[in-house]
């Protein structure tokens, strides 16, 4: 195919899906307006449920469905991850020599990582209530472990951070999940439905049948998920140098 | 009132993004990246979107930004560095 008609072909493409984006914006319902069909049902089902933040709702109980495809996302990326970052035959694991730290940086990231910590589990809890939920809650309590890198040094870090654990935690979640939603099954009713508990008292912690389970499936998954794709960049960027491992052999993890 | 918070997030986002893009650099980047990550959370609470704000802030502020850092790091140490010998944290 010659430059000019490969132009030609490209310019067709972009025209038409500009074309057709075009015309799908100008069919959108207004901005801001105040017709919500999809909303409003939304909100009906959560409240049947006795759910009191609707996101949620749609998460794990409307679309769990979907949800469980994204937590497998970031499973498998996670894995690949591990795969793609281990130490390789050429590269050798050297010991980080401790660091200093300067005080004030120390005092606030001591101070900061049990607030951090808590805040990301109370995020984490109260998922079905208020905004937030599994995965942002997972996410902050996770990189709240690693406030300790930045206060003291990353041999700290590791000594606190067992990441062949924090793996199986990892796969724990991701199993809770489908475990739960095949509990349903057994139950009478079909894959992930919030048919298997009773809804509780509206507004409380207990409240949403299986949200609140499903919600803690995701946050566990989550956290670990994070820590261990934290672990790789960091061993890669901290630890593992190239050249063989000359008079030092690799007795680590992850040969 | 509500139209003009979401036009002046739009254009702080339409603004840190363009920074991201033109900043060449990859710890800038980052930098620049962390605070896009801002603006887009600001951009989702005025939008009423308070759950999708905290994953964003998160994710695209915290998470993101220290990945790149780490992953810069870990390609600046190959060349030069192996005769100073590693140390425990990055600068």
């Amino acid at each position: 195919m010659s430059r000019r008609l490969r132009g030609w072909v490209l310019a067709l493409g972009l025209g038409g899906l500009g074309a057709l984006l075009v015309a799908a914006c100008l069919d959108l319902p207004d901005f801001g307006g105040e017709r919500h069909p999809y909303g409003d049902r939304a909100v009906r089902a959560a409240l049947s449920r006795h759910t009191a933040n609707v996101v949620s709702s749609v998460n794990f109980d409307l679309r769990a469905f979907d949800t469980l495809g994204e937590e497998s996302i970031l499973f498998g990326a996670v894995l690949g991850t591990v795969v793609l970052l281990r130490q390789t035959r050429d590269e050798r694991q050297v010991e980080p020599a401790p660091a200093r730290v300067s005080p004030s940086v120390r005092r606030y990231a001591l101070i900061a990582l049990p607030l951090t910590l808590v805040v990301g589990l109370y995020v984490v809890a109260h998922g079905q209530l208020s905004p937030g939920g599994g995965f942002q809650g997972g996410v902050v309590a996770a990189t709240a472990l690693h406030l300790l890198y930045i206060a003291v040094d990353y041999r700290a870090l590791r000594r606190i951070r067992p990441v062949h654990l924090y793996a199986v935690v990892d796969a724990a979640g991701e199993a809770a999940f489908v475990v739960v939603g095949a509990a349903a099954l057994l139950g009478g009713s079909a894959f992930l439905a919030n048919t298997l508990l009773p809804y509780g008292e509206f507004n409380t912690l207990a409240s949403g049948g299986t949200v609140p389970l499903l919600n803690a499936a995701i946050g566990m998954e989550v956290a670990a998920a994070v820590v261990v794709l934290l672990a790789g960049f960091l061993d890669q960027a901290v630890e593992i140098e190239d050249g063989p491992s000359a008079g030092r052999p690799t007795t680590g993890t992850r040969e | 009132m509500a139209d003009a918070l979401v036009v002046i997030t739009l254009v702080l986002v339409a603004v840190s993004a363009t920074a991201a893009v033109a900043v060449r650099d990859p710890v800038r980047q980052a930098l620049v990246l962390s605070l896009l990550g801002l603006t887009l959370a600001a951009l989702f609470t005025v939008l009423q979107a308070p759950d999708v704000a905290l994953s964003q802030i998160a994710v695209g502020t915290a998470l993101t930004p220290l990945l790149i850092t780490l992953a810069v790091r870990k390609v600046r140490r190959r060349p030069h560095e192996r005769a100073r010998g590693p140390r425990g944290r990055s600068e």
